[in-house]
């Protein structure tokens, strides 16, 4: 009984690594440009359609790379033509015009493909488990998991130890001092979308041979990616990290103890409680402008 | 459109019809107005792949109506709408029953929305036909006189699947980890499975409620690996059981899955590679009757894919409306339903043997079949990723006795 609680914890922290994954994206797109995007999810499955279209001619590995290469692409015509009209206004507006981004992105996605769920075969690599004593786990996710820690370190390294970063996060304060200073945060802007969309693609290529492929399999993970942010804070770089751990373990804790039909429930409740006690977040840093 | 033109000018001479020509008027635009049927089902949301084939049905049935002659020559006329959860299909539904043209409404797949829908049907006076919703409660303690099932209920499924494993030695003394969709079709599907297992001397050592929206079974799958089944037992629902399947085969589980749920659109989602065990299914476009290849051939040059069992179901629910407002010379709800429960009723649904409704229930008495996937290195092509067994019960047994030890209450019509 020890052994299967300790399990699921361990699985849950697991969880929390592909979490992660998604709500680091959406954290930074809010932050930087004020824009709750709501197609967060849509550009998701975006990515496991282009993964299954890409695949066949180029293997998973090459679906890998060149999904989220494409997915950047659209984002940054997204980015150009609708974006920018939206940063300076009630991030109310981008609410709407981003969930209206993807309705049109899904509805295109079952008008093209239909409702269906499509089969993504795993590479034969990956396929296997890992043994960690009594521990099984898959081969796959430990892939899944290096990929996903991998990216979030290097989107670490990119704010933190590079101009292009330092820039980001002074824009993230107040993009008018930068203004005074003589540096346009368009660019930056645009790089920052097409980052987090195309993170969002990768995650979306990494789902698709364990999920079905199919148009709606985005809103789940949006869902949970919005949880992780609210819970992290918003523009904190650190606060999605911990609170995707967090809710990993939680997800964990409540299978672990056979209640798993209220493990939803409990990661609301979690963010419910957070809202209560400190309602910037966990980490949640002051964004002057959206005093 | 030929029958029609002629009723037409059959009416206006005036030679038959000589007494009701006072009611001419009216009685020569009933006979051209369209039948007017709603249908509504999920066609976005978890069932939405489900709902996306019934709609194919749907369509094929009505164009093969209308190009039949229409219903006594009157065309047939479908509304579809997406029912995509209880409050959407509560809220379409009492729309379309308020509209004097709909003479009754169809479809559905998710339970919780087929009772909502029952239930304004009932009020409005017209018959709802159940075309994909599996819930035995809705045969039992929620049952409605109005309310008529085409698709299978959870203890056809429970019984046929029940005898495989039976026949397989996989029940007496065995010990089985139980999944179940955590809405009214799994409650209802889990009930019939412990029951069934408690009735032949198994036990479960593993019993979880998963939620509908749920996509990662890694947790379920560590719990499963730690429990130590003989039997793992998936009544999940819609998209997720192909999640489960491809994740059940990516943490190398080796242990023989089975259940209460299959839809043929979900297997081909998982593919070959990763789909396993005998599951029981209503239909598949491998049954061998002249009339079911006939259907699965017009479906197949119609979509350039195969029917699937949803798509059946609502092609053959449409067909067996259609039969019984031509038999019964209209719409009258009282009309049709006493048509319908008549024990003398048979209608044709593609199968060896006719399907009629039970007057216990209203539930579509009608054979099953057992579904067992391929060994990939077998499998020819995309859609024959299985084999489809002969009809069950065997042709010596009344199809009555797959609907024996239901477990969802007592129905009072």
């Amino acid at each position: 009984m020890e052994f299967v609680f300790l399990s699921q914890l361990l699985n849950g922290l697991l969880d929390g690594f592909y979490y992660m994954l998604i709500a680091l994206g959406l954290s930074l797109i809010f932050s930087l440009g004020g824009i709750v995007n709501l197609a967060h999810g849509a550009f998701f499955t975006l990515g496991a359609y282009l993964a299954f279209v890409i695949a066949p001619h180029t293997g998973f590995f090459g679906a890998l790379i060149i999904a989220p290469l494409i997915a950047a692409l659209v984002a940054v015509i997204v980015e150009r033509f609708l974006f920018t009209r939206f940063y300076r206004v009630d991030p109310l507006y981008s609410l709407l015009l981003t969930f209206a981004l993807a309705m049109i992105i899904e509805q295109s996605l079952r008008w093209y493909f239909g409702a269906t769920p499509r089969a993504f075969a795993m590479p034969d690599a990956l396929r296997g488990q890992v043994f960690l004593g009594d521990f099984v786990y898959s081969r796959y996710r430990v892939f899944l998991i290096v990929v996903a820690v991998l990216t979030v370190g290097a989107v670490w390294y990119l704010l933190n130890r590079t101009p292009f970063g330092r820039i980001v996060r002074a824009g993230i304060q107040n993009p008018d001092i930068l203004g005074t200073l003589g540096i346009s945060l368009r660019p930056y802007l645009s790089t920052v979308v097409a980052l987090a969309i195309g993170i969002a693609a990768l995650a979306g290529v990494l789902m698709a041979p364990i999920q079905p492929v199919h148009p709606l399999m985005g809103v789940e993970v949006g869902t949970a990616a919005f949880v992780v942010v609210v819970i992290g804070g918003l523009g904190s770089f650190w606060g999605v990290v911990v609170a995707a751990l967090l809710v990993g373990l939680v997800k964990g804790i409540m299978i672990g103890l056979g209640l798993s039909q209220f493990s939803m429930l409990a990661i609301y409740l979690l963010m419910f409680v957070i809202l209560l006690l400190r309602p910037r977040g966990l980490f949640g840093e002051r964004i002057t402008r959206f005093e | 459109m030929l029958k029609n033109i002629g009723r037409r000018r059959f009416l206006q001479s005036g030679t038959a019809f000589g007494l009701a020509g006072l009611a001419a008027p009216s009685l020569v635009r009933a006979s051209s107005d369209p039948v007017v049927i709603a249908h509504l089902t999920p066609r976005t949301g978890f069932l939405g792949p489900m709902g996306e084939y019934a709609i194919m049905g749907v369509d094929l049935a009505v164009e093969h109506i209308n190009a039949a002659g229409g219903i006594n020559g009157r065309p047939l006329q479908v509304i579809k709408e997406d029912s995509v959860n209880p409050q959407t299909a509560t809220t379409k539904a009492e729309r379309l029953a308020e509209r004097s043209d709909v003479a009754l409404l169809m479809g559905e797949i998710s339970s919780a929305s087929a009772l909502s829908i029952a239930q304004v049907a009932t009020r409005a006076d017209k018959l709802f036909i159940n075309t994909g919703a599996n819930s035995d409660t809705l045969r039992g303690s929620d049952c409605k006189r109005n309310m008529f099932h085409v698709e299978a209920q959870n203890a056809i499924i429970v019984n046929t699947e029940g005898a495989y494993f039976l026949q397989n030695d996989m029940v007496k003394g065995k010990k089985w980890f139980i999944l179940s969709a955590d809405y009214a079709f799994g409650h209802d599907l889990r009930h019939g499975a412990l029951a069934f297992l408690d009735r032949h001397g198994g036990t479960a050592v593993g019993d979880q409620l998963i939620p509908t929206d749920a996509t990662d079974f890694s947790s379920y799958l560590l719990a499963i690996r730690a429990a130590q089944p003989d039997l793992v037992i998936s009544n999940l629902a819609g998209t997720q059981t192909a999640s489960f399947f491809k994740q059940y085969a990516e943490f190398g589980m080796e242990i023989p899955l089975g259940g209460f749920d299959y839809n043929t659109v979900i297997a081909w989602a998982i593919g070959a590679r990763d789909f396993r065990g005998t599951w029981p299914c209503v239909w598949t476009h491998q049954v061998q009757t002249d009339a079911s290849q006939a259907y699965a051939k017009a479906f197949l040059e119609k979509y350039g894919k195969p029917s699937d069992n949803q798509a059946y179901l609502d092609y053959v629910g449409l067909k067996i409306m259609a039969d019984a407002i031509a038999a019964v010379g209209g719409t009258d709800t009282t009309a049709l339903r006493d048509y319908m429960t008549d024990p003398a009723t048979e209608f044709e649904i593609l199968k060896e043997r006719k399907g009629r409704f039970s007057p216990v229930n209203n539930q579509l008495l009608q054979e099953a079949y057992a579904v067992t996937a391929l060994p990939e290195s077998e499998v020819q092509n995309e859609w024959d990723i299985f084999t489809t067994s002969g009809p069950l019960p065997g042709p010596d047994q009344p199809l009555d006795i797959l609907i024996e030890d239901a477990v969802g209450g007592a129905c009072v019509l």
